[in-house]
């Protein structure tokens, strides 16, 4: 389900850094010996044999992220990004392998576009990336793609993002027909009669600044709908960037009744509330909106409890020109993968909101379980999947920072806490500063 | 040796004082207000003499650049620039490059080359002026954008309720209609708040924005409280900002019968105004559109003075006394 460039596998060892798998139930000083792209061994004062040396001493080395949320926007928008600069963007951010999004042009709802990303992928993509394939024939939520020939095309599951699955009888079908995928259904939930026009939360700032609100139920009452298709047709499904405090209480009740249905979270709901739209600045514009503190509390303790498992970025690049608009005219959508990390250890880690295990863990192993991709483990045998962080490097996020062809990050100008040193992604150095 | 001849103070243009813009009411305070009002006074005054023309903004350049239709705001920031006789320049979106394309920035850009003064600005998008005032050196004045604000409209209504009644604090205000598509609403809101007064917003259920309260006024769906306000302030049902199918009231009539100001409706000696364009018989009953209480055709009057008393603040950043003599010797 992850394509990559073949790579020689390489021979490093990382020296002295503070190992912290918190799903494997390490945090101590080690080495860690990599040979031919495999964890060889994990000990103090390792032989570094002729292995190229990383020093690690003050630095934080921890399993490498996974980021199921991703726009590449390839095919039909590569200006604003392609395999290649979105790969290097999210090894830049300390991910060892991302999923992207079939809401391209065209969208990726039949095996011979998958076949050629894939083809792609294996041409440019700087770490493994996966592809997920729509739903519906043109994400148009009429009819059903092919999706037995698609996964075993190479899909890594199915969605319609950007979209919900209107209709109920139609969503009922995807989630019976899905089974036989053995592939993950991730939904958008957006019921669109009540979002329609809508620029950003509804609430006191939308009312005071005149935007047409985008209310939380609006995402809520489509959470409850598929929860309960899901229920009754006894299918797991995962919930894409949740915003509302309504849901994560849907989604904690139907885990509670045993309903197979994941979370996922982005950074950005995660770190701001619908004041900071004040500013009219258009890289916070994003679908789902920004919402209150409220729903901000609730997302967080959904992530603290482990009913929100995965974070996802929800990296949707887009042309500056585009975004350089009048807020109400820029299209939705914010970038993420390089700042990711940063931006919630200086929000949610540093001030003491949640512990750094429960933010490596949700970056890492919760997006892996969800989709069923192999976990990025520190032990021995497993293949590299690390990241090397620095936890008190401070800096500005400017423009010429980052690796993707799109600069629409919400974080321009801010000084945040947490740099990614090193990536090493399925064995191989795939990023270091 | 050659006579060098010093232009005389009053006929200088005033100093080029830091930027400032005109954009929401949300960045003013009383004070600013209060001058503005006090400034707007000093230019009706000036206004009664033979020659109105003053020549305090000589040798500006104002530009007016509309994306929306309108009668009484362009025209009255036009005549208030050449009042002071500034150079004004008016493009409007149809028949300009906004016609093939071209995007809000680059639109600014190219006006921004002239260098102008004051850049006024209507557009149907919240935060175009914002847009303009990041890539042009001008001084930005907001003519309404979108459902945000129309803080100009905000001022002229001040100065009218305070010439009309002779106070603003503790004025009860009851603004009614359509408060959803509203940016007069909005910037009247806070305007009202900023001196002191009191509002309530009447409307029905989906025109009455969702926690509106918070912006410091109450809200209802009953006619009947118009009753007891000193002013009533009735908004355009903005037929041309409703999609169709929205269902916001079931239709104009029954908007007409619940919460159209009819003259059973008020009181006597209560103040009635409205921003423009009436719809008279949908949100206003012609009978009280055509009262003598109708304070209409004074807000028209003090939108000019007001919008001459913003254009000359952010030149000249602060208020001085019109003088006089000297107008009457350039005239």
């Amino acid at each position: 389900m992850l394509f990559g460039a073949e790579k020689t596998k390489e021979n490093i060892v990382v020296r002295g850094a503070r190992v912290l798998d918190p799903v494997a139930g390490i945090d101590a000083l080690l080495d860690v010996r990599v040979d031919d792209g495999a964890i060889a061994a994990l000990g103090t004062e390792l032989d570094t044999n002729s292995h190229r040396v990383i020093e690690g001493e003050g630095l934080l080395l921890a399993p490498a992220f996974v980021d199921p949320h991703v726009h590449l926007r390839t095919p039909g928008r590569e200006d604003e990004e392609n395999i290649a600069s979105g790969t290097a963007a999210a090894a830049a951010g300390g991910y060892c392998a991302i999923l992207a999004m079939p809401n391209t042009d065209p969208v990726v709802d039949s095996a011979a576009t998958l076949g050629s990303l894939i083809e792609a992928a294996h041409a440019e993509a700087e770490i493994p990336v996966g592809f997920l394939a729509a739903i519906t024939k043109g994400q148009s939520g009429a009819e059903l793609t092919e999706m037995a020939e698609l996964a075993a095309a190479g899909a890594a599951g199915f969605t319609d993002d950007g979209m919900p699955v209107a209709a109920p009888g139609l969503m009922r079908r995807a989630l019976q027909y899905g089974s036989v995928t053995g592939r993950r259904i991730a939904l958008h939930c957006e019921e669109t009669t009540l979002s329609r026009d809508g620029q950003m939360h509804e609430g006191a700032v939308s009312a005071e600044l005149g935007f047409t609100g985008y209310p939380s139920v609006a995402e809520s009452l489509m959470v409850e709908r598929d929860l309960a298709l899901a229920a009754y047709e006894r299918q797991p499904l995962h919930l894409l960037h949740l915003s509302a405090w309504e849901s994560v209480q849907a989604l904690r009740r139907a885990r509670a009744e045993g309903v197979e249905a994941t979370g996922e979270v982005t950074p950005h709901h995660l770190c701001l509330t619908d004041e900071a739209i004040r500013s009219l600045d258009p890289n916070l514009k994003m679908n789902p909106p920004l919402r209150s503190g409220s729903d901000r509390t609730a997302l967080i303790e959904g992530l603290k409890d482990g009913t929100i498992t995965v974070i996802g970025t929800d990296h949707a690049p887009h042309a500056r020109h585009e975004k350089d608009v009048p807020f109400e005219a820029a299209p939705f959508g914010v970038t993420g993968l390089e700042t990711a990390f940063a931006s919630l250890y200086t929000h949610l880690v540093d001030p003491g909101i949640i512990v750094l295990e429960t933010l490596l863990e949700r970056m890492s192993t919760g997006p892996a379980r969800a989709y069923g991709l192999p976990e990025p483990r520190i032990a021995v045998g497993a293949q590299a999947n690390l990241v090397l962080l620095d936890l008190n490097a401070s800096y500005r996020i400017t423009e010429e920072t980052f690796r993707s062809r799109s600069v629409n990050s919400w974080l321009l100008g801010e000084t945040v806490k947490g740099k990614v040193r090193a990536t090493i992604a399925a064995g191989r150095l795939a990023f270091s500063a | 040796m050659a006579d060098i001849r010093v232009m005389r103070e009053d006929l200088r243009p005033p100093a080029t004082p830091p930027r400032r813009h005109f954009i929401s009411i949300k960045d003013i305070t009383r004070d600013d207000i209060e001058r503005l009002l006090a400034t707007a006074r000093t230019f009706e005054r000036s206004l009664e003499r033979e020659v109105k023309k003053l020549p305090t903004l000589k040798g500006r350049l104002v530009i007016n650049v509309f994306y929306e239709s309108s009668t009484r705001t362009s025209s009255s920031f036009e005549l208030a620039a050449k009042r002071l006789s500034a150079d004004t320049m008016s493009i409007k979106s149809s028949g300009s490059s906004v016609d093939k394309g071209e995007s809000l920035k680059d639109t600014a850009i190219t006006l921004g080359a002239y260098d102008p003064d004051v850049i006024v600005i209507r557009h149907p998008q919240i935060g175009a002026p914002q847009l303009v005032a990041r890539v042009t050196e001008a001084h930005v004045v907001n003519a309404g954008d979108g459902k945000h604000q129309h803080p100009t409209q905000a001022l002229l209504d001040l100065y009218t309720m305070r010439e009309a009644l002779g106070r603003l604090e503790g004025l009860h205000v009851a603004i009614v209609g359509d408060v959803l598509h509203s940016r007069v609403a909005r910037s009247l809101i806070q305007a009202l708040a900023l001196v002191g007064a009191h509002v309530t917003l009447v409307g029905p259920p989906a025109l009455l924005p969702r926690e509106i309260e918070e912006m410091g006024c109450e809200a209802t769906t009953e006619i009947g409280t118009i009753a007891g306000a000193d002013v009533v302030y009735i908004l355009r049902m903005q037929r041309e900002r409703m999609q169709e199918g929205a269902n916001y009231v079931p239709s104009l009539r029954e908007y007409t019968t619940r919460w159209g100001v009819t003259p059973e409706r008020l009181r006597p000696g209560q103040k009635v105004m409205h921003p423009g364009p009436m719809n008279r018989g949908v949100e206003i009953d012609p009978r009280v559109a055509d009262h003598a209480d109708a304070l209409i055709e004074t807000q028209v009057r003090a939108g000019l003075v007001t919008r001459m008393a913003v254009l000359y603040d952010l030149l000249t950043n602060g208020p001085i006394e019109v003088k006089t003599e000297s107008v009457l010797e350039v005239a």
